[in-house]
């Protein structure tokens, strides 16, 4: 393989997983920008996600007598990815939401410590759900139609080259683009994402503005809890599999990749994620995939020595 | 009946004990000011108003009926907005997105349009720089948008928490001219400030706070004329 083939295959996959690991970190972004909360519990939302989808996909073709879901009918696949989609996000979006009421607003005032210890609870928590729903093994999370195996290069456009791109690629950008398009839409022109933005900012300044503090952090949670639904339907589609444990490197990895960008800023999480999932894709080819997490958290560690402001992190003052 | 009818009210920050049963009363149409030094309780008490804080005791009556126990959204709702010490603009969004914050509570889209051509007449200098960020204006200028956001309200009573904080004297006639305007046009305003010479010229009656407990009442231009007042806060020995 020549370099810049190499090159163009590490971009294609790190641009994938880097996708995938956006979405998680907007999540994170998201609540620490608005109650200045490392919400350690969202990886295993994310991870959540993965074991709703594969819920989807493997128990609405045995409703219909298959055994897997390539076997149902072409035009019904659609709407199967639609529907686990759709359950995952939901799921994961009322599941943070839940999290949000239960574990963290009653220690709203509390020392900032305590909020923080509540969420590595809620996290212990969700991935024993996660062991005991689907097992301690990882779990084959199936195609749901041959296609997604395709290549498009060679098998759809008939073009000779040692890239792989496959369909399964493309539609992980299909999936994930346009939920980053419409976050970034509803956060720049509604009314309620606007008082996001407002409650981030100053949250007894918004308080006086007539803005309900209570309802709009909820709101957060479950914009961010939806994402990491579809994060977990992506990332179960695109590696084809499913482990309880998942969340933690996950969620570790988009951690890393929201401070990479400024914690709290919607585009560093953005960036952030594919930037990370780019060098994530660099270390497993060229190093070794053992490496990768070393070299990602090593990265972790000069961010926070040498930018802890992240690359787009903000340093104007809050206050004037 | 009072606009505003504040009752005996205690207010706490965790064991100490910030405002001892203060009382006041704002009547329609006035500007009550509440003078005092530094500490004495002066945004406490407007904090504890506008719901940001909950009063341990005593009641609150907004035109009779009670708000001391609402959420400050709630209270913003009833008619009662505050223009928070130090400004506190949103400094990462657009004068304009600063502005709509101000009428979030508000469904009334079109009387919303011609508060905003009010709050334009009012500081013609933040349509000017409408698109710009919040906080990339000037002191003066975040006086400005501060005030004209709580006008998106729409509040009957309007409550001002130091709007002279930090500015040079000429913006501060300018800021204290706009509040009389404002009051002109049917608000009536509850204003917190420690500049009190000012703050007696352009008010109706006043408060003077001392260490959480309101010591004084009088018409402005009593207390303009009282010997305490004089030496303790207008400089005048």
């Amino acid at each position: 393989m020549s370099w810049y083939a190499t090159a163009i295959q590490i971009l294609l996959i790190g641009r994938a997983n880097g996708a995938i690991i956006a979405l998680v970190a907007l999540g994170y972004t998201l609540v620490y920008g608005i109650i200045e909360l490392i919400n350690f519990a969202h990886g295993d939302v994310f991870m959540l996600g993965t074991m709703i989808s594969l819920t989807i996909v493997t128990w609405v073709p045995s409703l219909m007598g298959l055994r897997r879901a390539s076997q149902m009918p072409t035009e019904l696949i659609p709407i199967l990815l639609l529907v686990a989609l759709l359950a995952s996000m939901i799921g994961c979006a009322l599941l943070n939401m839940a999290i949000e009421r239960l574990a963290y607003r009653p220690l709203r005032r509390a020392p900032r410590l305590a909020p923080l210890i509540s969420a590595i609870g809620v996290s212990f928590i969700l991935v024993n759900i996660g062991l005991h729903w689907k097992g301690a093994s990882p779990v084959d999370f199936p195609n749901m139609h041959p296609s997604v195996s395709l290549d498009i290069f060679r098998d759809v456009l008939g073009i000779n080259t040692q890239i792989f791109f496959t369909v399964k690629d493309l539609l992980v950008m299909l999936l994930a683009v346009p939920l980053m398009l419409a976050l970034n839409l509803f956060v720049t022109r509604t009314r309620l994402g606007k008082a996001m933005r407002a409650t981030a900012q100053d949250r007894e300044a918004a308080a006086m503005m007539g803005i309900n503090i209570n309802q709009t952090i909820a709101l957060t949670f479950l914009l961010g809890g939806a994402l990491a639904g579809a994060a977990g339907l992506i990332s179960g589609m695109y590696n084809n599999s499913a482990w309880f444990f998942q969340g933690f490197r996950g969620g570790l990895m988009a951690f890393t990749a929201a401070v990479l960008g400024g914690i709290g800023n919607i585009y560093g999480a953005f960036m952030g994620g594919l930037l990370i999932g780019v060098v994530a894709a660099t270390s497993d080819f060229l190093l070794d995939p053992r490496w990768t997490q070393a070299v990602v958290f090593g990265m972790l560690i000069l961010i926070l020595v040498f930018r802890p402001t992240g690359l787009l992190g903000e340093s104007t003052p809050e206050r004037a | 009946m009072a606009t505003l009818d504040v009752q005996n009210v205690h207010t706490y920050y965790g064991n100490i004990h910030a405002l001892r049963s203060v009382s006041l009363t704002v009547q329609d149409g006035e500007i009550v000011t509440l003078i005092g030094s530094n500490g004495a309780g002066k945004s406490t008490t407007l904090r504890t108003i506008s719901g940001i804080l909950q009063p341990r005791e005593g009641r609150i009556l907004l035109d009779g009926q009670p708000i001391n126990r609402l959420a400050a959204h709630e209270i913003v709702e009833r008619g009662v907005c505050q223009v928070p010490e130090g400004r506190r603009i949103f400094s990462r969004m657009t004068i304009l997105e600063n502005l709509e914050m101000g009428a979030f509570a508000r469904k009334d889209r079109a009387a919303i349009q011609d508060d905003l051509a009010r709050v334009f007449d009012l500081f013609p200098r933040l349509k000017e720089r409408i698109g710009q960020k919040g906080g990339t204006l000037s002191g003066g200028e975040q006086q400005m948008l501060a005030i004209g956001r709580a006008m998106m309200a729409q509040p009957k009573v309007l409550l001002l928490d130091e709007p002279s904080m930090g500015l040079a004297p000429i913006l501060v006639e300018t800021i204290f001219q706009t509040v009389q305007e404002i009051n002109r046009q049917g608000v009536t305003v509850l204003l917190v400030e420690q500049n009190a010479l000012m703050a007696l010229q352009v008010a109706d009656r006043g408060y003077v706070l001392e260490t959480g407990a309101i010591v004084l009442d009088d018409s402005a231009a009593n207390l303009r004329e009282n010997e305490t007042v004089q030496k303790a806060y207008l400089g005048i020995e």
